[in-house]
């Protein structure tokens, strides 16, 4: 794991990427939850592609990390690009590891399920279903991100806790492996 | 003479008569990891958690009889990895949403995880259909969790003698079932007061009305990994479920 060690000894920082597909911030919320150990953290990490720096494309990296599963033609397109720029990349959280709640889904129609949240359901006043062609196709069933991609490391958990977090980031910018023991390591 | 013995990891374990390599494991509170196992019913074998080696073959521990001077291999690198493979299978087969099932921290099929340091489920997921049963007034049937332990079909054939539960079809097709005409929970005649309904290892039959009383975080398997609860696991009875409202 020399390639992600850290900048102890004022050899360059370590490139982080971070991005959220289909879940729900909490993930990142949970990234922040470290708390002054962001610190910490920002001694030895650089911060490329991520919503805390607003860098649209991720160049190249030592380590991404990815919340979320994968549920429209977007989500592959960032998915591809963290793959294809990040040395080592890590599946965060329940939704990046098994789909999560969003592949709740998965065994409805789509066309059916946006027929009814745009047209049918009770509330809706001459509603329609968004055509704009900025918008990303949504895919037929939502997936989880190993599915796609190859993924190195996984942290599951709903979210995944800050110190768990924090635990496998250092391990692994200490160059051992990454480990969540009892009870940091949980699926809810 | 002396009490027969197996070696277990190099440990001598003591046996009686007629007891499986579980058996003896459990009394001497060495944990095998096991899902369809439970110490009130007839050992079946099926979910092969606890394939254990013995004299260097796979065997399953709850249905192989202890014999004097066995030697079986169990907390090693090579079944540990063989267990995790069938923890994924199982995850992937069915619908294991852990965050939003009221049986987390409860589950023993999470909590093996959990000990088996299960990461991902790294095969694809199926994502199967299987719709919830909501129809009896006490208690929900979410077949998405189920993992055909079958130990509601033998709680409910052999200790409430009503038969409420069976597997049907084959192979990939094979599921739980309500011997039922319509198929429904609320057409048999099942009751929250039936063994049964007490032990589900996951997330299948559970009360309704009732959730969330203990919070996540603070569950059974939350406190205390599953490994270091061998002195309860064996002593699973009929009171104890009853008071617990659950995973048996």
């Amino acid at each position: 794991m020399d390639a992600v060690a850290g900048n102890r000894e004022g050899r360059r920082k370590v490139r982080l990427a971070t991005a959220s597909l289909a879940g729900c911030f909490g993930c990142h919320m949970s990234f922040l939850d470290i708390d002054e150990r962001l610190f910490e953290l920002v001694e030895r990490v650089e911060f490329d592609r991520s919503p805390l720096t607003d860098i649209k494309h991720c160049g190249p990296c030592d380590i991404g990390l990815i919340e979320g599963g994968i549920c429209n033609a977007e989500n592959v397109h960032v998915l591809r690009e963290f793959r294809s720029h990040c040395k080592v990349l890590i599946a965060v959280g329940a939704c990046a590891v098994n789909g999560g709640l969003p592949a709740q889904r998965n065994h409805l129609d789509l066309g059916q399920c946006l027929q009814e949240i745009y047209l049918t359901a009770p509330d809706v006043v001459s509603g329609q279903i968004p055509n704009d062609p900025e918008l990303p196709l949504p895919l037929d069933k939502v997936h989880p991100i190993h599915e796609i991609v190859r993924i190195d490391y996984f942290i599951p958990g709903c979210p995944p806790s800050g110190d768990a977090i924090w635990k496998f980031l250092t391990d692994l910018l200490d160059g051992r492996t990454p480990r969540l023991g009892h009870p940091m390591l949980h699926f809810d | 003479m002396t009490q027969p013995s197996i070696l277990l990891d190099g440990q001598p374990v003591p046996f009686a008569d007629g007891q499986t390599i579980m058996d003896a494991a459990m009394a001497a509170d060495i944990f095998i990891p096991h899902l369809c196992h439970h110490p009130e019913f007839k050992p079946q074998g099926s979910c092969k958690l606890c394939t254990v080696k013995a004299s260097g073959r796979y065997v399953s521990a709850c249905t192989m009889p202890a014999r004097d001077g066995m030697e079986v291999e169990n907390n090693s690198p090579d079944l540990n990895d063989k267990r995790r493979t069938l923890l994924q299978m199982l995850f992937v087969e069915g619908n294991h949403f852990c965050p939003s099932c009221e049986k987390s921290g409860n589950c023993m099929l999470q909590a093996l995880a959990y000990e088996l340091e299960m990461l991902s489920p790294h095969f694809d997921q199926f994502y199967p259909n299987r719709p919830v049963d909501a129809s009896h007034p006490e208690v929900l049937l979410d077949f998405n969790r189920c993992i055909l332990c079958e130990l509601c079909v033998r709680a409910s054939r052999d200790v409430d003698g009503k038969s409420v539960f069976s597997l049907s079809g084959r192979g990939i097709d094979k599921h739980l079932i309500v011997n039922a005409e319509s198929g429904r929970l609320a057409d048999s005649d099942f009751s929250w007061a039936d063994k049964a309904a007490h032990v589900c290892p996951v997330g299948v039959i559970l009360r309704k009305r009732e959730g969330f009383a203990v919070p996540i975080g603070k569950r059974r398997y939350d406190v205390e990994p599953i490994g270091m609860q061998v002195e309860r696991l064996a002593a699973r009875s009929a009171g104890e479920a009853y008071e617990d409202c659950g995973e048996g």
